[in-house]
């Protein structure tokens, strides 16, 4: 079955943290990163923050283009900032695996997925 | 990994600036607002601590603070006494349905607009909202401004009162007043900026804090003024400048002009970052002169060396900027880039005008003695350094001048 492993936290409170503490967390993603290459295909992706979004609100009539408004969808406190998509054996191995990420500043949510495509890689 | 304060310390900085704001406005006291934060800061260790952290920390730090502060008032009896205020079982529940989005946008942007008061000087403004806002410690900030600790105190004391007898309305802003507010700030945020960003000698790293901290905060205008198209030019500036930071000084501290940078130096994502930004900026065909400015720095961003800089473009944008801007200090670099694409002479051209508004500043005239050496007209050069020189450049500049006038010298 694939999951996804769906990162929740507050907009840019990875860069506030200081150096070690950025280091650390990023230590568990490469674990996990490690793990999951071990495993097969992976997707993952990190989201800039939703200062830099915009929503497409459906337009009032039909025919029209959709209504384009700057920011994100909702005013929340969490923030979708990230993702990983692979093919897991349990739910409970996508837990131990997603535990390597855990840490004070996110939450996270483990979703089956119903279907995924496409292949995209970029390198910032 | 568990729950150092080294975490909470984070939650704290980022919930900052929207509590003290909040705070503010209920107590219009900043001291009381500051220390009613920081003793609700110090209750939030320890109760997170025990029961992990709240749903809402932001929720949850303000309640406590604010019962904090009125602790603090009634026991200075100031406020009447009444029923007992510690700890909620829940302290969100308590504030949550009242903790609106608008009223905290107005609350961020009245502390922020606090701190311009015009009759600070703009580097107290940056102080005080280093200070105040980020909550920067007064060592911190001695150090990027390189002022003795002791001096900042009290030149943030003094700043404390000048506001404190500013009388700025807490009600609800109309939209002119907010428009009004949000411009004065920007401009704060810029030379707050430029303030981290300037040449110095030492204190880098405290320095890239400060530009850090301006980042913090348009960030956080941003996500509370969401449609302002300036905004996103400002952060975008902000990004495409910082994503330059590791190379842009040498070994000694001094700068190195962007024609000479390691370019593969330069941040990636965050240049990214502010490609989208100002993308996004431009879509709303409202130009604005830090969106010309983000612009400006786009193009240098995408060059991937200085003889692959498109300096048509930026002539354009020079031109366009100086429409918004006009000031002289717009107009030489103007210049500066009409001798890239037209050559020396019609940069001297351009100059010609600035001679009498800009004769104090030596940048001026060390742009119009390169644009000599370049005309290979070597005594008019060498007399422009030689004015340099009496324009009190710093030691590096001085070094750099002397050795100009040397290669003069040889040719004369």
């Amino acid at each position: 079955m694939q999951y996804s492993i769906l990162i929740y936290g507050a907009d840019g409170a990875f860069d506030s943290l200081s150096q070690e503490q950025q280091d650390e967390i990023m230590k568990g993603h490469h674990e996990l990163q490690a793990a999951l290459r071990k495993k097969g295909d992976f997707a993952t992706a990190k989201l800039m923050p939703t200062s830099n979004a915009v929503t497409l609100k459906p337009p009032a009539e039909q025919g029209q283009k959709p209504l384009v408004v700057d920011g994100p969808f909702a005013e929340t406190k969490e923030r979708f900032l990230g993702v990983y998509i692979a093919d897991f054996e349990t739910l409970d191995e996508a837990i131990e695996l997603a535990s390597h990420i855990s840490s004070p500043i996110v939450s996270l949510e483990i979703r089956p997925v119903s279907w995924a495509g496409g292949l995209l890689g970029s390198e910032a | 990994m568990n729950f150092d304060a080294g975490w909470f310390e984070n939650r704290f900085s980022e919930i900052r600036p929207k509590a003290v704001a909040a705070l503010t406005r209920q107590f219009r006291d900043l001291d009381l607002a500051e220390e009613a934060f920081a003793t609700g800061c110090l209750k939030a260790i320890r109760h997170w601590r025990e029961n992990g952290l709240p749903d809402d920390p932001l929720a949850w730090l303000l309640t406590v603070s604010r019962n904090t502060g009125r602790d603090i008032l009634r026991k200075e009896s100031r406020l009447p006494p009444d029923e007992e205020t510690g700890i909620l079982s829940n302290p969100e529940e308590d504030y949550i349905t009242r903790l609106d989005q608008d009223g905290l946008r107005d609350d961020v942007l009245r502390l922020l607009f606090i701190c311009c008061h015009p009759s600070l000087s703009t580097q107290d403004q940056s102080a005080l909202a280093l200070r105040i806002v980020t909550g920067m410690t007064v060592g911190e900030i001695a150090a990027a401004f390189l002022v003795k600790p002791k001096t900042m105190e009290q030149r943030l004391t003094r700043a404390k009162k000048t506001v404190a007898q500013a009388d700025i309305p807490f009600e609800t802003p109309d939209m002119m007043e907010r428009n009004r507010r949000l411009n004065s700030v920007m401009l704060m945020l810029y030379l707050l900026f430029n303030e981290g960003w300037s040449a110095h000698s030492g204190g880098d790293f405290v320095k890239l804090r400060v530009c850090e901290e301006a980042i913090r905060l348009a960030r956080l205008l941003l996500g509370l003024f969401p449609g302002s198209s300036e905004l996103m030019g400002l952060l975008s500036l902000f990004l495409f400048q910082h994503s330059r930071r590791h190379s842009r000084l040498d070994d000694l501290g001094s700068l190195i002009p962007l024609d000479d940078q390691d370019r593969t130096g330069w941040d990636r994502s965050m240049i990214l970052e502010a490609s989208a930004l100002l993308e996004k900026a431009l879509r709303h065909a409202a130009p604005g002169t830090y969106q010309i400015q983000a612009a400006i720095a786009a193009v240098h961003a995408q060059a991937s060396h200085s003889d692959a800089t498109d300096w048509q473009e930026l002539e354009r944008l020079y031109a366009a900027l100086y429409r918004l801007e006009p000031t002289p200090v717009v107009k030489l670099n103007q210049a500066t880039v009409i001798g890239k694409t037209r050559g020396p002479k019609a940069a001297l051209d351009a100059l010609k005008s600035l001679e009498e508004s800009l004769k104090d500043y030596r940048w001026y005239h060390a742009a119009c003695a390169a644009f000599y050496m370049e005309l290979a007209d070597f005594a008019r050069a060498r007399s422009a350094y030689l004015t340099v020189l009496d324009l009190f450049p710093t030691d590096q500049e001085e070094q750099f001048i002397l050795k100009k006038i040397a290669d003069c010298e040889k040719n004369l």
